[in-house]
């Protein structure tokens, strides 16, 4: 029993938990500036990105993926500014075309490519992989402490590790001028403070943790990420800085239990097949927002003027 | 166009802030053209002039946020960019989220960020300059409410108190008394007026014409352009004010507001 758990539902679930916390740590900035969608438009515009880095390098791997993704996110702008300028539409619409033609795009150019020996495809790309990044040498705990097993264990753990560890450290080093930036912007570049550069990391670092995220919970999914852990905390106090470690509480919780009920739920119910483990952290991720929107301490600050 | 100098009490000869064709334009807009203006130290100015005159404008291309297209900024001398230490700016009230998960007191030590810096440590010594500017706007006892809860005069105080920790010399304020209520109006203007006797200079937009005589010593009238510019007694007249404000001013209203009153002004 602790065996099988070990093989095969310990990695996926620290992978999810490590991009959650990923996705919900600048989500928390995004919401707050009312961005929400940003982090929604950039899963969405990297998509042909990671594809063709992937169809070019023929590994998924996060650099190549990444710079694909960078570029992906400078055609989508360019294309906005085409579409904008040439068919006089709101900017809203012109985003809108771009995003979803883009993604299509990827969709289409993701199907062209072999399956057949590579393990990116259509439904991974959209729905994510989790269950699929097991551990199979491992043979209970003691593995934990074994080097050799131990380097069996999913490239992608090491990479998400990485990627939540520079999120976690540029969130904790530059806290202030996030914070300042976030509430007042115009007030924080007269103190000395670069807005538009915390502006524009806050993109890129939304970026990379679509990327990273994209392995383990795919396109579609991450966007619950981004947003309900963040707005689900929001909930729960009246301090940033709680607010930030509630969203990474939240992140964490939606994970394993998304993973476990995905896993052995239908079980339980007497049904063979399990469910799709992103599918089912999205869903508890929706639920935790619930449960906090009727219960949450801190909802009725939000959104209403006292005076 | 009316520069008056020489007066006893204000000293233009070196002026907090000297601005020079300063044009500023959204698109193909323009908002300023070609403003010059020179706002005495140690003096409560006023910017007035109709809606789109280009007032909040003039006061962002002078601290940077808006980019400027010509013109320049000095601060006693000496160019904006590197003294903008010198420059306390007030937001107009309505710019911020007060939805923001945060607390009177933290909106304050805000004001003290440059002073500590990326990573020092808020020591006791900040907590006590920010409680202490929260105490001179009278919000001492609201040191811990959420933000969200305050009023609107209470969110004016707040950042009042956070132009104030940062201990400047210049203070620009966008409407600071824009849907205020009477007494938090009375208690901005002390504290502005207790700024000039040390010496700051405060330089407001300011949109309630009833108040400006009562309130300032200098004033700039734009609409686009320059207008008019100096003391108030010379400059705050009824044909400048018609030239502001075009046909949008009753003429009647408009002698009644230049006309001097006899009552001291506190």
């Amino acid at each position: 029993m602790i065996n099988e758990f070990i093989q095969f539902s310990l990695t996926p679930i620290l992978i999810g938990i490590l991009a959650g916390i990923s996705c919900a740590v600048p989500g928390n900035f995004l919401i707050l500036k009312r961005q929400a969608l940003i982090g929604d438009a950039i899963s969405h515009v990297v998509l042909p990105g990671i594809v063709v880095a992937f169809i070019f390098t023929g590994v998924i791997s996060t650099m190549p993926m990444l710079l694909g993704a960078a570029g992906a996110a400078l055609v989508a702008v360019i294309l906005i500014e085409i579409i904008k300028r040439l068919g006089k539409i709101e900017p809203g619409a012109a985003m809108g075309v771009v995003f979803t033609g883009m993604f299509a795009l990827g969709v289409l150019i993701l199907e062209q490519t072999d399956t057949s020996k590579v393990h990116l495809d259509v439904e991974h790309a959209l729905m994510g992989n989790l269950e699929s990044l097991i551990w199979l040498k491992a043979q209970g705990w003691q593995s934990l402490f074994d080097l050799d097993v131990l380097k069996t264990l999913p490239d992608e753990l090491f990479r998400i590790i990485f990627v939540c560890g520079f999120i976690l450290s540029l969130t904790v080093i530059f806290w202030r001028w996030l914070k300042i930036v976030t509430f007042d912007e115009e007030y924080a570049r007269t103190i000395g403070i670069h807005s538009s550069i915390i502006n524009f990391s806050l993109v890129i670092i939304t970026a990379i943790a679509a990327v990273a995220a994209f392995e383990s919970v795919g396109s579609i999914i991450v966007i619950a990420m981004f947003i309900c852990p963040p707005a689900a905390a929001r909930l729960m106090t009246n301090k940033l800085g709680i607010q930030v470690i509630w969203s990474i509480v939240f992140a964490i919780l939606a994970a394993i239990f998304g993973y476990i009920i995905a896993g052995y739920g239908p079980l339980w119910f007497g049904s063979e097949n399990s469910v799709s483990a992103a599918g089912m952290i999205a869903v508890v991720s929706g639920i935790i927002l619930l449960l906090t929107c009727m219960y949450g301490p801190c909802r009725e600050s939000v959104g209403q003027k006292k005076d | 166009m009316i520069n008056t100098t020489n007066t006893s009490e204000i000293t233009p000869s070196k002026p907090a802030l000297k601005i020079q064709g300063l044009t500023v334009s959204y698109g193909d807009k323009t908002a300023i053209f070609s403003v010059d203006a020179n706002f005495p130290t140690a003096s409560m100015s006023a910017i007035i002039g109709p809606n789109g005159a280009g007032k909040s404008t003039l006061l962002k291309a002078v601290i940077g946020v808006q980019p400027i297209l010509a013109g320049q900024v000095h601060i006693f001398d000496n160019p904006v960019k590197n003294n903008l230490q010198k420059i306390a700016y007030v937001p107009q009230r309505v710019s911020v989220d007060w939805d923001f998960p945060t607390n009177v007191i933290d909106v304050v030590q805000m004001g003290l960020y440059r002073q500590v810096g990326l990573l020092g440590r808020m020591k006791g010594e900040q907590t006590s300059i920010a409680m202490d500017c929260l105490d001179r706007v009278g919000m001492a006892d609201m040191w811990q409410q959420q933000i969200g809860q305050l009023s609107g005069g209470q969110q004016q105080r707040v950042f009042l108190a956070r132009a104030l920790a940062q201990d400047a010399e210049i203070y620009l304020l966008d409407e600071p008394f824009s849907g205020v209520d009477a007494a938090t109006e009375r208690a901005i203007i002390d504290v502005l007026k207790s700024l000039k006797s040390k010496n700051k200079s405060i330089i407001a937009v300011h949109h309630d014409l009833a108040t400006v005589r009562d309130y300032f010593d200098y004033v700039l009238m734009i609409n686009i352009k320059n207008i008019a510019e100096g003391l108030i007694d010379e400059t705050f007249t009824n044909e400048n004010l018609q030239s502001t404000y075009g046909g949008k001013l009753e003429l009647t209203h408009a002698e009644e507001l230049s006309a001097p009153k006899d009552r001291p002004t506190k």
